[in-house]
């Protein structure tokens, strides 16, 4: 494998440096096209501005969503197309504890633990907001890392765990018989239908940045969660034993198990660290987007992939980096596009840069 | 003795072949029966659970039409596959993609040019082989960059496409749009129409010039006797009818398949899958070989887009979603990926058992018994207080038809852990146009040899 | 043994292969150096050095492996340098590997028959058409004839019909070496052919090697064990740091002080 990989010949370097030249040029016209639109005023600042806001909030969930599918993919050597259903899981877990805290008293618990399945109460009954129930709000977030780590342990547990040496391949295909698994688990306990889980926004107006004088409440403080979030994982991975456990043992897994790394209580705290991430994210996407159905994680599992793939498997900051291009692209896309083709240029986007460079733009480990 | 090949091109023609020649085709005739079993395991489930849900004889018969429908539609779709990953080792998960592209583009090249999202309105045969032109094409399209892709980033990459191709469609942008003055349109959302392939398809077979007044035809007359003695609805008649070409569909390309597999070809073809270096450096072209084998498994499943999820005269981009590809994954799984018979019984007892099963037995249960119908599985978990599992119990059965979702799911993961050869087990077919099993070195099968008699014993 | 006498002239004109100033770095690191040496037609000669000289690196670039980033790789008089794998193939360039690449899903017979060049049921439209077919059930006899043959010279008939994987370590190098020699080659290149093979497989290997060798093949081989070097090589070349450091008769280099300073300061 590392023969194919590191063969490299001459008319085809050139072939794929042409390439990303010409894709560097190509990203490079859009630039000056955007520009120049701004310029001669048919793109107006604040569309602009609301565009690359927005890229950053989607950007951060996703990133945190593709930061846990890439450390268990450097650490478990395998693509874990559940991923998007842990996200549903958070999601699921933390806003029925959400509800379940909000609606003491409010309403039947009935209909909170099955997070309105019944249609017997409403966001707007349960006020739930950041304003409105925020202790309810901070306890479901709580619940939602807790939850998906305990889901996660588990199922590595009963399957993963059992296909510890069992190849790439065979675990991703596992990976997708546990995500129709989970996918359908929730399905049977919450119903099929997508529910409105969250009022709108709360705003404050403010004079801090200049594109915008009102602050979606919802938005900010995903992003401030996300950020503080990815900040802690760098400090962890890089000051403390853990952290250089985990890297050495993504680096070459045999080696670290001679070293006496203990290598499945490294795996243990990845799915922690990794679930933990995730189920967050699942739990912040509802807090944007109001709306809670059995397939948003699945539906956003693709777009975590490229952001992992864009960086780099295995790179944790190329997750991140990866997260937020992929959360830009199928934003500032609209400038170009109609809405129902962004995710084709976020895709299209992660499949040219496979082309000229094979191994994401932050390279990673080889997990083959 | 070792004369005779399988799969022999010349004689392979009727049944009476096999049977005649039962000594030298082993490999054929056990195929064929544990296909065979296969099926009557499937059909004999049916018409069990048809007696238990009190069907008449005609709804049992068109049931087993539907089951076998959808099994041959997967056998067709996993046989493809078998060729990309079972062979070749290319995991494609974009397989459903492919199936659009093959199914729009015959769309688009039969659709009436005034109906409401136009097309050219050329005649089907043309539709079928543009569809298939359009899939290969697409599939070297996906190929050039994928192929040199690492076997998990080709697969990431396989699905994105896949899911373009879908969105694409799905696109408003392409609703409507004109190609070289050309007015075309896919519909969006709404999907497209355009005429109907299964009714076209039968009709054409069973009456002269396909015209239901006319008469029957020379196939049509064994089909509407038979029908006319089981006192089956012309409908049902129709859809055996259709049914029987997919399986004859499946025959074909299984033995396209198989031929392509016991050939030199398929040695390079298992050899990539083994070690592509090692089949560099013996002198292959491995990569003009993955491309050609890549389209052609991408053709084949354009086909399948076509004679499955465009059968009906319509389509819309939610028939191509990512979990029809797993279907197929699963299919294949159980057979056990790298047998041809493998991805045909895969794709009977996943129809049959799994797909098709689950939402059967819901129907005989609401028919049978009264079950309570809770709306939530609270009031289920709540009942069970008073020491009452049936509201429970009636909630599980009304999930029945998401609950086999779970079922593919674990059935997939206990594969993975357990068979992950399949339930056939591994089959080791060796990759040559004669059965090398048989081949002896030249010392040892000379028969005419003084001590022929001992060696014998 | 010795190549005293022969003029330059005539030696050139012997060389089946020559390599010059072949460079490759990775990344910073700088793994081959400059090396150029020439090996001469119908010879066995052996490639050494400490660890990390080079040697492998030296092969991959040979075989179209690696792209060298200077250099020029000069086969039987013809520019091959940067040609794909196959390509050095079909030329009658053929390598095994250090760590034995069977191909283990594939039994011994199919490992077999997978060498041949230019088969007629290599190309898809022939393994498809009923009437062509029959060319290459035809094609596929005449060429197992010569795989029963092989395989026979090899002493590894009884395991036609085991899957590679479960053939012992010497048992995969007397199976790579013979799927080698299936693809007609002119020049044989052997990474460590007597890594992990027991003594009397070693015998027998090496005795195929120089039957292969008076009838003409040539052959370079990479390997650790001093031994089989000395003994069977008429040229050795050492390589130290990604360059050629000597070059000679087995006597010369035992003789030559700064292939063993090489050796002793690179592995103790």
């Amino acid at each position: 494998m590392a023969f194919a990989d590191g063969r490299s010949h001459l008319s085809k370097v050139t072939l794929e440096q042409w390439f990303g030249v010409l894709l560097l040029a190509g990203l490079g016209v859009l630039v000056v096209d955007l520009v120049r639109r701004v310029v001669i005023g048919d793109l107006r600042f604040g569309t602009l501005s609301l565009f690359l806001w927005r890229g950053l909030v989607d950007g951060l969930i996703i990133a945190l969503a593709a930061v846990g599918l890439s450390m268990t993919y450097a650490i478990l050597k395998f693509a874990n197309f559940s991923q998007g259903d842990l996200v549903t899981t958070g999601a699921f877990t933390g806003w029925t504890a959400a509800y379940v805290v909000g609606g003491i008293g409010v309403a039947e618990f009935g209909s909170t633990i099955l997070l309105n399945a019944d249609r017997g109460t409403s966001a707007r009954e349960l006020d739930m907001h950041l304003f409105g129930a925020p202790l309810a709000i901070i306890i479901g977030l709580i619940v939602a890392a807790v939850a998906t780590i305990l889901v996660a342990l588990a199922i590595d547990r009963v399957v993963y765990r059992r296909m510890r040496n069992a190849g790439g391949i065979p675990l991703l295909i596992a990976s997708i018989g546990v995500a129709l698994a989970l996918r359908y688990v929730i399905v049977f306990f919450y119903g099929e239908q997508t529910r409105g889980v969250t009022r709108s926004s709360p705003t404050v107006d403010h004079e801090l940045f200049f594109w915008t004088d009102s602050l979606n409440v919802h938005q900010s403080s995903l992003v401030v969660i996300g950020v503080a979030l990815m900040i802690a994982l760098h400090l962890l991975l890089q000051y403390t034993k853990l952290g250089k456990a985990m890297r050495a043992m993504a680096d070459n897994r045999d080696l670290a198990l001679i070293t006496g790394i203990p290598t499945e209580r490294v795996i243990l705290m990845t799915w922690i660290i990794g679930a933990g991430l995730t189920g967050v994210a699942g739990y912040l996407i509802v807090l944007e987007t109001e709306t809670l159905s059995f397939n948003t994680g699945w539906f956003l599992l693709l777009l975590i992939f490229s952001a992992v793939i864009l960086g780099g498997i295995g790179s944790i900051y190329g997750a991140i980096a990866g997260g937020l291009i992929i959360g830009l692209a199928t934003n500032v896309s609209l400038v170009w596009i109609p809405g129902d083709l962004t995710e084709v240029a976020a895709f299209t986007l992660m499949i040219m840069i496979l082309i000229f460079r094979p191994s994401g733009i932050f390279g990673g480990v080889e997990t083959a | 003795m070792t004369r005779d090949t399988p799969f022999e091109p010349d004689g392979g023609d009727g049944p009476g072949a096999f049977l005649l020649n039962a000594d030298a085709r082993p490999r054929w005739l056990d195929d064929v029966v544990i296909i065979g079993k296969a099926t009557l395991v499937v059909y004999g489930l049916f018409i069990g659970l048809g007696l238990a849900a009190g069907l008449d004889f005609n709804g049992i018969v068109s049931t087993l039409q539907q089951v076998t429908l959808l099994a041959t539609s997967f056998a067709l779709v996993a046989l493809a596959l078998n060729l990309h990953w079972g062979y070749t080792g290319l995991f494609n998960i974009g397989i459903a993609g492919f199936m659009a592209v093959g199914a729009y583009t015959m769309a688009l090249v039969t659709a009436a040019p005034d109906a409401t999202f136009p097309g050219l309105g050329l005649p089907l045969w043309i539709g079928v082989l543009a569809g298939l032109a359009a899939a290969a094409l697409v599939g070297f399209v996906v190929a050039l960059p994928a192929l040199r892709l690492r076997a998990d980033y080709f697969a990431i990459v396989t699905l994105a496409f896949a899911e373009v191709i879908r969105l694409v469609y799905n696109s408003s942008a392409l609703q409507e749009f004109d190609l070289l003055g050309v007015e075309l349109g896919t519909g969006g959302g709404q999907g497209m129409s355009f005429p109907n392939l299964r009714n076209t398809v039968s009709r054409r077979l069973m009456y002269v010039d396909g015209d239901p007044t006319a008469g029957p035809s020379l196939v049509g007359r064994p089909f509407l006797a038979i029908g006319d003695a089981l006192e089956l609805s012309p409908s049902v008649v129709e859809g055996w009818v259709y049914t029987a070409v997919l399986v004859v569909l499946v025959a074909f390309v299984f033995v396209v398949i198989t031929w392509i597999g016991n050939s030199p070809f398929g040695r390079v073809l298992k050899a990539i899958r083994e070690d592509e270096l090692a089949a560099r450096s013996l002198g292959k072209n491995t990569d003009r070989v993955k491309i050609k084998v890549f389209m052609l498994g991408c053709a084949f499943m354009g086909l399948a887009g076509m004679v499955w999820q465009g059968r009906r005269g319509y389509v819309d981009p939610n028939l191509f979603l990512p979990i029809i590809t797993f279907y197929i994954f699963i299919a294949l799984i159980i057979g056990g990926s790298g047998s041809n018979t493998g991805s045909v019984v895969g794709a009977l007892l996943f129809a049959g058992l799994l797909f098709e099963g689950p939402p059967f037995v819901q129907r005989i249960v609401d028919a049978t018994f009264d079950l309570p119908r809770p709306p939530t599985v609270y009031d289920g978990v709540i009942a069970l207080g008073d020491l009452d599992p049936m509201p429970l119990l009636g909630y599980a059965v009304g999930e029945l038809p998401n609950l086999r979702f779970v079922l593919f799911g674990v059935v997939l993961i206990a594969l993975m852990i357990y068979r992950p050869d399949g339930i056939l087990g591994h089959r080791n077919e060796p990759a040559s146009p004669l059965d090398l099993t048989k081949e002896r070195p030249p010392r040892e099968r000379d028969p005419a040899s003084p001590e022929g008699g001992e060696s014998d014993e | 043994m010795s190549e005293a006498g022969v003029s330059e002239q005539e030696r050139a004109e012997a060389d089946m292969l020559r390599v010059s100033n072949l460079e490759k770095r990775f990344g910073g690191i700088v793994a081959v150096d400059g090396a150029s040496f020439e090996i001469e037609r119908g010879t066995i000669t052996g490639l050494i050095g400490p660890n990390g000289a080079g040697k492998s690196t030296v092969f991959n670039l040979i075989t179209g492996v690696y792209n060298p980033d200077a250099g020029r790789v000069i086969f039987e008089g013809e520019d091959v340098t940067g040609l794909r794998p196959y390509q050095l193939v079909d030329r009658g360039l053929v390598r095994t590997f250090q760590i034995s690449r069977e191909l283990s899903g594939m039994t011994v017979l199919e490992n077999m028959l997978l060498a041949f060049d230019d088969q007629l049921g290599e190309s898809l439209w022939r393994t498809v058409v009923p009437g062509v077919r029959r060319s290459i059930v035809e094609q596929e006899r005449a060429l197992l004839e010569r795989v029963w043959e092989t395989l026979e010279l090899f002493e590894i008939d009884h395991l036609a019909h085991e899957d590679a994987a479960n053939l012992s370590g010497g048992q995969r190098k007397l199976l790579e070496l013979s799927r080698a020699l299936l693809t007609d080659p002119e020049m044989l290149l052997l990474d460590e052919p007597m890594a992990g093979v027991n003594p009397t497989l070693e015998k027998k290997l090496l005795e195929r090697i120089h039957e292969l060798r008076s009838q003409g093949y040539t052959f370079l081989l990479v390997e650790h064990d001093m031994d089989v070097i000395m003994n069977n090589c008429e040229t050795v070349i050492v390589m130290h740091q990604g360059r050629v450091l000597s070059r000679g008769s087995p006597e010369e280099i035992q003789a030559d002080e700064r292939v063993i300073e090489a050796y002793l300061g690179g592995e103790i």
